[in-house]
């Protein structure tokens, strides 16, 4: 749903990384982009300003760690905003204590509020709720109708009254529902314009008479600017507790989804991705977040390197390669290190443009777990002296790592232009590692 | 019925005027004092563009535009900058003279006229197909409408609705059937009786369903077989709070069956629409109508200079 996005967003931090440090002016530029990006993904203006304002002041300043480029952090800084916008954590209906939950349901016209009702109830159904449907659309022509075969198709009981007022029926339902032994109540309401003063009022009256434990505002994903305006004003009478974004399996970019979460603080609870009954899924901000950014999961990979890689090690490292005297023991622990964070593969497929590689890459977890071996057939002056390794004690190694002399040479080889080529590098970097590792393998 | 709440209409179009008192006034102010293009001129125009939803590309098109039609030619006051704007903007929407002289027109050498109205979920096409009925009739037209929404629930039901305030015609069959098929019988009774002009409803669909397209293409493969070259309009009614996603509806929509006018519906709203500029830039497609309402005579014909003022006006 969100790959245009994506793709866009990509193409700005390709730009920011391989760049040594972040200086105030290309993050300014790439900000800039970052705008266009957002503006283009139909987040509001006022959003867009606000959100590059919050990454710029956490940006600058802010020093990169040394197992990171100033590539991957900013895509991580822009990450956290944007789960910040969308609110950090995933919200689900609350229930009344004394039952029936009563849910309201509104919004625009055409947002897809008589659909989601019955999605709402059949998912509710499934988790083992017995809900009800109450047709309060007294305005749109067969709205009543189109709820009443929903509910068939769902096997949901419908309250549908012709002839009454929203707020009659509404009303109505309430003590209906406590007779016919119903848990949940879902009351659809019309379309309504947020400037048309009347209907407003008449959902607001609604409201008034059911006291909803939960009020949804549906909306379309596809909106534009107006959403924050919309939004607004729906929250100004209705202080509803959640969203509902629609629509979402169309090629949208969702930009929507940020700028509501933002102008009105309220969750996003679900979002409708197809026609069908079924195609109802409860809202993950960070989920939605890493699909907006959708920079593979670097984002999981910047956290995972900054919990789980000692910053010590990392300086004694980097004085060590800067003395050329790494050795196989440091080896060793790089490899601990590598697997801390989880399977090479795995750790490669985070990092963007790496998932586009044929599966079968240099690196694969096997041929770590046999260097891994080889390595700790290795007497501890062998380690620190690879030099005085000879035929004798290659095949000591070779057997006692349950490998072959060959491999053992090959690995051997493959240190010695390591080891070369970390001396050409200055300061050498975990990042620089990895791809001193690609190309000796 | 109800439906026709005499106090809210009238309200709903003082609304409106009052919107429209304010129009002039937004310009003036992001102009007022000004003797030169300024970056603070821009930015207000740029803000005022985004938030109206024209998009970042058009947005910078009109500026640069402008930068350039200054340079050129000067202005001497801010009334010029103001006609100059305008004229730059409304450059960019396609002139459609037929539409505007008469909105309802129907060329003489089809009978019938066979329109087909198409679009993404819950934009208003029925709503629409409605309106336009209406109007045919008032123009003294005979109407029969094609019931080939045949998925949603309900759809059949809302349609005959609006046929029957309308006061035309509609053959429809049971939920569920093939729409070409609902379609080809309508068109050949239309051709039988003497229709002048058949309106084809379609079921809303996303434009990323590639079978849903397919099936659109099926209609008009269809009609076709009885007038070769039917559907004589096709119009694509998009919901004017639609962001960017309207320019790809429309280039799928156009890829699938070919769009010759677009509805721009709910401008009643606060949402302008203006993602119909890069449409009319990229695909050439005229807006052909304006929805304002849910009254059966709140359908408009498209105004180029009243949307180019309506983009300015803002809520306070």
């Amino acid at each position: 749903m969100f790959e245009d996005l994506t793709q866009k967003l990509e193409t700005v931090f390709k730009k920011l990384r391989g760049q040594g440090k972040i200086t105030e002016a290309n993050i300014s530029e790439s900000l800039r982009e970052v705008r266009r990006v957002l503006l283009d993904a139909d987040v509001n203006y006022k959003v867009v300003k606000q959100f590059i304002d919050d990454v710029q002041k956490r940006s600058v300043g802010q020093e990169v760690l040394t197992s990171l480029t100033p590539g991957q952090l900013i895509v991580k800084i822009i990450f956290d905003e944007l789960v910040k916008l969308m609110g950090s954590t995933q919200a689900e209906i609350k229930y009344s204590p004394l039952p029936p939950t009563v849910i309201m349901v509104a919004g625009l016209q055409g947002s897809g509020k008589t659909t989601f009702c019955a999605k709402l109830a059949y998912y509710l159904k499934s988790k083992g709720k017995f809900p009800i449907l109450v047709a309060a659309d007294v305005h749109r022509p067969a709205a009543i109708d189109q709820l009443e075969m929903l509910g068939k198709q769902i096997q949901v009981p419908v309250i549908a009254e012709r002839g009454k007022s929203a707020i009659e029926i509404a009303h109505g339902s309430i003590e209906k529902v406590r007779k016919a032994v119903r848990d949940v109540v879902i009351i659809d309401t019309a379309g309504r314009l947020h400037i048309d003063e009347e209907m407003m009022r008449e959902v607001e009256t609604i409201k008034e008479k059911v006291t909803p434990n939960e009020i949804l505002f549906v909306v379309d994903s596809m909106t534009g600017q107006d959403a924050v305006n919309t939004a607004k004003a729906f929250h100004d009478k209705l202080d509803f507790d959640g969203v509902v974004l629609t629509k979402l399996d169309g090629d949208t970019r969702g930009g929507a989804a940020i700028s509501i979460r933002s102008v009105v603080n309220k969750p996003i609870k679900f979002v409708g991705i197809g026609e069908k009954l079924d195609a109802l899924e409860v809202f993950h901000p960070d989920r939605m977040a890493t699909r907006i950014l959708g920079m593979g999961d670097i984002v999981t990979f910047v956290e995972k390197a900054q919990t789980q890689y000692d910053e010590q090690k990392v300086q004694k490292l980097e004085e060590k390669l800067r003395k050329s005297q790494f050795t196989f023991e440091d080896f060793l622990d790089q490899l601990h290190e590598i697997k801390k964070m989880g399977s090479v593969q795995q750790l490669l497929s985070m990092i963007p443009g790496m998932n586009r590689l044929p599966v079968n890459s240099a690196v694969d977890d096997k041929a770590l777990t046999r260097v891994e071996a080889i390595i700790q057939s290795m007497t501890k002056e062998e380690r620190v002296k690879p030099q005085i390794i000879n035929g004798t004690r290659r095949r000591r190694i070779a057997i006692g790592s349950g490998t072959s002399i060959q491999e053992v040479n090959k690995m051997l080889k493959q240190f010695g232009e390591m080891q070369k080529m970390m001396k050409t590098f200055s300061k050498g970097k975990m990042p620089r590692m990895f791809q001193g590792m690609k190309l000796a393998n | 019925m109800g439906f026709f709440d005499k106090f809210k209409l009238s309200r709903l179009k003082e609304g409106l005027t009052k919107t429209r008192e304010n129009i002039f006034g937004k310009i003036q102010k992001i102009l007022a004092g000004k003797t030169k293009i300024d970056d603070e001129l821009l930015n207000n125009l740029e803000e005022i563009l985004i938030s109206g939803d024209v998009g970042v590309s058009t947005t910078m098109k009109i500026i640069e535009h402008i930068r350039l039609r200054v340079k050129k030619d000067g202005y001497e006051n801010p009334a010029d900058l103001d006609n100059l704007l305008r004229e730059e903007i409304e450059k960019l929407l396609v002139n459609d003279l037929i539409s505007e002289n008469d909105p309802f027109y129907l060329p003489t050498e089809h009978k019938p006229h066979v329109i087909m109205i198409v679009g993404v979920n819950g934009v208003g096409k029925t709503t629409t197909i409605g309106k336009l009925a209406y109007n045919y009739k008032n123009a003294g037209r005979k109407v029969l409408i094609a019931a080939a929404d045949t998925f949603r629930a309900a759809a059949n039901e809302q349609l005959e609705i609006w046929t029957k305030r309308a006061g035309v015609d509609i053959i429809q069959q049971e939920s569920g059937a093939d729409p070409a098929a609902v379609s080809y019988d309508a068109l050949k009774s239309a051709m039988v009786h003497g229709v002048d002009v058949l309106i084809i409803d379609t079921a809303g669909r996303l434009h990323t369903k590639i079978n849903l397209m397919e099936e659109l293409k099926k209609i008009k493969r269809v009609l076709q077989k009885l007038i070769p070259d039917a559907p004589h309009d096709i119009l694509l009614v998009l919901d004017a709070s639609t962001g960017q996603n309207a320019i790809q509806q429309a280039k799928q929509f156009t890829a699938a069956v070919g769009i010759t006018g677009l509805v721009l519906t709910k401008l009643d709203g606060t949402a302008k629409g203006g993602v119909v500029l890069a449409i009319n830039q990229e695909l050439s497609i005229p807006v052909k109508y304006i929805g304002v309402g849910e009254k059966i005579d709140d359908l408009q014909p498209f105004d180029r200079k009243a949307f180019v003022e309506a983009l300015f006006e803002r809520e306070q």
